[in-house]
């Protein structure tokens, strides 16, 4: 069920557009925001306040990347696989992090901190390898900085 | 060299008030109060501006095609969801100087009469975000956005619309199912935009560089737009650098360099041990160039002649210790996996370019299949595919069987890569949006 505040910020999204429909990836995101991922019980609830069926529902919220079907840990890396990254390390960098990490792309860490996943071009090539955790771009990297900037993220 | 879209680039970016102190929201000021609605479009025409989002089309011509004479609502739509692999251009005007977007896109609704305004960002960009978020805020504050602005009667709503990532929301009527909510696959076309947009409503989609530049040319005029040129495309460009170059970079120059001087005297040569090989001159989905294209003009029609495209002007340079092959089946991985998947062509095409070229860089490739990747540059060509993403794709592949045949048949001869090991792409299950349950 959606709590309380997440039906008062997909109502306040209605209010915003011409018809309901048009609220559909602003729920979807309020949702994530809430629970990190989007359940099916989520999509039946989005659904249902949107006037929706939860098949077009679910056929929005699986066509974007970064709307999460599955769970995920607390924190999200966004491995660059990219041009200009696979050019510059992308390769040395992926190896250490899953090394760290002990996952592959698409997991999550057993304590449930991690969750690597690749990314299209973070539009900050000339600092290639890039990469992000959470809100945070991390440039020019290499593969012996990884385990600092990981510390960060409790 | 003026550098009118970049001079005033500051991180964190310059506040409301200080903007205004360095002429800012000058060009609002002048459009709104002294000048008519078609007389904007008029001069934008006149500069000769060509969109800066990939496929140059005339601004102001595009902007005239808006019907003016029907009630309701129209909109305009900044378009900085900047996902093409390789281009970092709008990040750092969004980063930089958000006030000078926001006045181009005032200045641009106000030519178009529209009565909302979007600034559709890439969920990636999160610092744009907080930037493009307080800048929204503050140009409220200060009059310049909501009801009747600087008492002119004029009046206009903006919203900063931040995307969740698939690379078809740039294309600019994909751009608009998904701001309405919907999948992001493209529309056909007639109608265009511009007379049926966003909920069916006339539409003017524009690149941020495009937009930024809007309140120099009102406030400087058409010829100085033009002088700032070398060629006959008017203005400056940001062009960009990455790969192995000495100083991989973005910086604004004026329209039609030539391709050495952006990379000797500005990216600073290859690196020390590195020679080059060739260079994607604008993204991802732009044809190679390679050294004998050396002195072309870096303008639409200079880059056009020499068998690419100018696209974003952020150029991805492959050095002759990075596998072509590889190099090529990352950029098709990427657009396989960005495909939305409308039309067969595409949809099926691209993941079997992408097979092809990962079986060729394993040393499991034939020598059929240099034939088969070929037909595919046609079968995924223009005009037969639903959208440019899929004739885009085809760009650099087709120019690499060209320059870097010679690669790809070593592959199929050593039953190797001949550079370094293999990098695999990631499997399809790495995308946690794949799977439901319903
Ligand atoms: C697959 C695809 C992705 C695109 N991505 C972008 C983009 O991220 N930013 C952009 O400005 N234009 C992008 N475009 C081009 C837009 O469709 C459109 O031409 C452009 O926004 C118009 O702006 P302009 O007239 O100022 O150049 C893309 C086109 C395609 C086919
Ligand atoms: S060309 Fe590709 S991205 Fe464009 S509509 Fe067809 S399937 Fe979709
Ligand atoms: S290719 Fe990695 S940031 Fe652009």
């Amino acid at each position: 069920m959606l709590s309380m505040t997440e039906k008062e910020k997909i109502e306040e999204e209605i209010r915003q557009v011409p018809i309901k429909k048009a609220a559909c990836i602003e729920a979807l995101k309020i949702v994530q925001e809430h629970r990190r991922w989007v359940s099916d019980e989520s999509i039946r609830d989005v659904a249902d306040i949107l006037d929706m069926s939860a098949e077009e529902v679910d056929s929005v919220a699986t066509f974007y990347n970064l709307i999460f079907r599955q769970p995920v840990g607390r924190h999200i890396i966004l491995l660059c696989d990219s041009i200009s990254c696979y050019v510059m390390g992308l390769k040395g960098i992926h190896a250490e992090l899953t090394r760290l990490l002990e996952i592959q792309y698409g997991q999550t860490t057993a304590d449930g901190r991690f969750t690597l996943l690749p990314n299209p071009c973070l539009g900050t090539c000339d600092h290639a390898p890039a990469m992000m955790v959470d809100k945070d771009t991390y440039r020019d990297l290499q593969p012996s900085a990884l385990a600092d900037i990981l510390e960060k993220y409790t | 060299m003026e550098r009118p879209l970049t001079q005033h680039i500051t991180f964190p970016p310059l506040e409301i008030r200080q903007y205004e102190a360095i002429g800012g929201y000058q060009a609002v000021r002048k459009a709104v109060r002294h000048m008519q609605p078609q007389e904007v479009t008029a001069l934008v025409k006149e500069s000769n501006m060509k969109g800066r989002g990939g496929a140059g089309f005339s601004t102001g011509m595009k902007w005239s095609f808006v019907p003016m004479d029907v009630p309701g609502p129209k909109y305009l739509v900044a378009n900085a969801d900047e996902m093409e692999p390789g281009t970092f251009k709008d990040r750092w005007l969004l980063e930089g100087n958000p006030h000078q977007l926001l006045e181009g896109m005032i200045v641009a609704a106000y030519a178009i009469q529209a009565t909302e305004a979007f600034v559709f960002l890439r969920w990636a960009y999160k610092d744009a975000a907080i930037a493009v978020r307080k800048a929204i805020a503050e140009a409220y504050d200060a009059g310049y956005l909501g009801k009747d602005i600087l008492g002119t009667g004029y009046s206009l709503e903006m919203h900063l619309h931040t995307g969740v990532g698939r690379y078809m929301c740039g294309e600019e009527t994909a751009l608009l199912n998904s701001l309405e909510g919907k999948r992001a696959t493209p529309r056909a076309k007639p109608p265009f935009p511009q007379v049926s947009g966003l909920f069916g409503k006339p539409t003017i989609v524009n690149n941020v560089e495009t937009l930024s530049f809007i309140p120099h040319i009102v406030n400087k005029g058409a010829d100085w737009f033009k002088s700032l040129s070398r060629t006959a495309d008017g203005g400056t460009k940001i062009y960009g650098v990455s790969g192995r170059v000495n100083k991989p970079g973005a910086w604004e120059l004026p329209m039609g360099i030539t391709m050495r001087e952006l990379m000797e005297d500005y990216a600073g040569g290859m690196k020390n041990g590195f020679g080059f090989r060739g260079v994607l001159p604008g993204g991802a989905s732009t044809d190679f160039l390679i050294e004998k294209h050396m002195d072309i003009t870096l303008d639409f029609a200079g880059v056009a002649a020499a068998g690419s495209r100018l696209g974003t002007g952020t150029m991805v340079v492959l050095d002759d210790q990075t596998c072509p092959v590889g190099f090529v089946h990352n950029l098709e991985h990427f657009f396989a996996q960005e495909s939305c998947g409308f039309c067969t062509p595409c949809r099926e095409g691209l993941p079997w370019t992408e097979k092809l070229l990962w079986a060729i860089e394993q040393g499991r490739g034939r020598n059929e299949d240099l034939e088969l990747l070929l037909r595919h540059t046609e079968w995924l060509g223009p005009g037969n595919t639903f959208c440019a993403l899929a004739p885009g794709a085809m760009e650099p592949l087709q120019s690499a069987l060209k320059y870097f045949r010679d690669d790809f048949e070593r592959h199929i001869r050593e039953h190797r890569c001949p550079y370094h090991d293999p990098v695999p792409a990631a499997p399809a299950s790495a995308h946690l949006h794949h799977t439901h349950h319903l």
